[in-house]
């Protein structure tokens, strides 16, 4: 069983391996201060299991998770936080409450190894965001992390199972669903104009009238978007046109 | 009866017996009879205006039931008037005085009735003043519990992060190293101590809040380790300056967390204080990453609580403020000192 550590503080991870010292199949392979180097991790070596903590230097536990292509079991470790308690209630294996004690980690453990005998451990896809995720996107390019202000985005569009995230120095692809950044971000600022297109309105110059009933979006950088009816009146709305 | 209104009542009495005295020795009624006629009528003047505002005082009589306080006021009248004719007649009097009575009657009555409107008119007034005040101030006294309860708000919201972290580095140190962890519990109940002792409008000077500011660094490195590198500096004028207590801890938490969260490696926080005039200038420094973000610092809940806090104190918004350059963060308070 290979582990992966990753919390920003060297303390909260020896308490981590200090407990999963009892459990002698476990082998801990790394010990991470930051996501970006939990990333590495990852693809280095393959762990069953991560401890994550949610608070931490550059990205955060969620979106270091979103970045990785086959994410492993998870337990979350956290000081306080409400919102990550509901985000991964439904998702992770358990989540710890800092500061733990050995009963409770156990127990956290043996919940995961019951799991992985029965079955593939449940997996995180569509965590519901966390406050980070109202502001930016974690996307990768190549082997580069980048902490996209979603300010700098200019548009979404869909793309089969994945996103593209467009900005001026082109776009970037991201494993998600239109839904999750039309839920996730502010409504006030991307508008889902069309079922494959979420605009950013600070983008917008103008709309223009097509063929029949049809309009379209022009943007700032002169790119097209079109516009359904739907998201056509949606677009009025906002703009209270 | 408060002494002023007891005043008011004797002057009432006195300005209108003299009045009266000498208008009526003036048409040749004698001394004595003029002064014994002036004295009672102005007692029973005085004795229904008081019965008069007294009435008005519990009834309240707003615009609509006036002509209530005008009926009233003539019922009072009637029963003043009585009592004065009787009153009059009854004491020992010439008969010249008393066809003159007789004959004044009427001018009487209707004297007495203004009187007892105007007094009716003059308390209904004086209640109203009164209530108006009241309310004023009710509302002040509100208005300033309001304020009270927002500043307890205000300062308790440092991060629960912090305590609960602290208490799971506790919780690795009591296996590993116990001797740090004990001290590490003394730190921590230090700082909670001085967090919970203070009053919340209290001022301290500025050595006090390095103190209490000390303590909780020293949590911080012991839970970051070497990324941690805080330089506190401070002039010895600033040092004896005052500020709200607490209110660098919140400051310091929120360069921490996103000096500590933007960068990966060794963060410096530098803490400034000097005395420029009659001012406390405090500039806390920390390092960001200005690519990464798109909120800036300044935008956390953490400094805007600072500026709410600060408003409240010292009724100025322009005491907190932030400025970036490069890589660098920089909030400023400036606590005027009184």
């Amino acid at each position: 069983m290979k582990v992966v550590i990753i919390d920003d503080e060297p303390l909260a991870r020896g308490i981590i391996k200090e407990y999963l010292s009892s459990f002698s199949q476990a082998q801990v392979l790394a010990e991470c201060g930051d996501g970006f180097e939990g990333v590495k991790a990852m693809v280095q070596h393959q762990p069953d299991l991560i401890f994550l903590d949610i608070q931490m230097p550059k990205i955060n536990g969620f979106e270091m998770l979103e970045l990785i292509d086959n994410p492993p079991s998870v337990i979350f470790t956290t000081a306080f936080d409400e919102y990550a308690i509901k985000a991964f209630e439904t998702h992770a294996i358990d989540y710890l409450l800092k500061p733990f004690s050995k009963e409770r980690f156990d127990k956290a453990v043996n919940k995961w190894l019951v799991q992985k005998k029965i079955d593939a451990p449940p997996t995180l896809n569509e965590v519901v965001g966390s406050p980070e995720s109202q502001n930016r996107v974690v996307v990768k390019k190549g082997q580069n992390i980048v902490v996209l202000p979603v300010q700098r985005i200019h548009y979404f569009e869909a793309f089969d199972d994945y996103v593209k995230i467009y900005t001026s120095e082109g776009f970037y692809l991201k494993k998600k669903t239109m839904s999750y950044f039309e839920k996730t971000l502010e409504a006030t600022q991307f508008v889902r104009v069309h079922r494959s297109y979420l605009l950013n309105l600070q983008e917008l110059t103008r709309i223009e009238p097509m063929e029949k009933d049809n309009h379209v979006a022009v943007l700032k950088n002169g790119s097209r978007i079109p516009l359904s009816q739907t998201g056509y009146s949606k677009l009025k709305s906002v703009l209270g046109i | 009866m408060g002494a002023t209104k007891q005043l008011f009542f004797i002057g009432w009495w006195l300005l209108w017996s003299a009045l009266q005295f000498s208008v009526m020795v003036y048409y040749g009624i004698s001394v004595r009879q003029s002064w014994m006629d002036a004295t009672v009528t102005s007692s029973m003047v005085v004795l229904f205006g008081y019965v008069m505002i007294t009435m008005v005082k519990y009834f309240k009589p707003s615009a609509k039931n006036a002509l209530a306080v005008l009926v009233s006021a003539v019922a009072l009248t009637v029963l003043s008037g009585g009592l004065l004719y009787g009153t009059l007649k009854v004491l020992p009097s010439s008969v010249g005085y008393l066809q003159w009575l007789d004959r004044t009657l009427p001018i009487r009555f209707i004297f007495i009735w203004l009187m007892i409107v105007l007094a009716g008119i003059n308390g209904w007034l004086f209640f109203f003043i009164k209530e108006h005040q009241q309310n004023e101030l009710r509302e002040k006294e509100n208005e300033n519990v309001m304020r009270q309860a927002e500043l307890i708000g205000l300062r308790q919201q440092f991060q629960p992060h912090f305590i609960f972290n602290s208490l799971n580095s506790i919780s690795a140190l009591a296996g590993t190293n116990p001797n740090l962890a004990r001290k590490m519990i003394e730190q921590l109940s230090d700082f909670l101590r001085g967090t919970v002792k203070k009053e919340i409008n209290q001022l301290v000077p500025l050595k006090e809040e390095f103190n209490h500011l000390q303590l909780y660094l020293d949590i911080e490195k012991v839970r970051f380790e070497h990324r941690l590198i805080a330089e506190v500096r401070a002039d010895e004028a600033a040092l004896e300056m005052k500020l709200p207590s607490l209110l660098l801890q919140p400051v310091l938490e929120n360069a921490i967390k996103f000096g500590l969260y933007d960068t990966v490696g060794e963060v410096v926080i530098r803490v400034e204080a000097r005395a420029i005039q009659n001012n406390l200038i405090l500039e806390i420094k920390n390092p960001y990453d200005p690519s990464s973000r798109s909120t800036m610092p300044g935008t956390g809940f953490g400094l805007n609580s600072i500026q709410r806090r600060l408003a409240l104190l010292f009724y100025r918004n322009d005491l907190l403020s932030t400025q970036q350059n490069e890589n660098t963060f920089t909030t400023s308070i400036k606590i005027p000192q009184r």
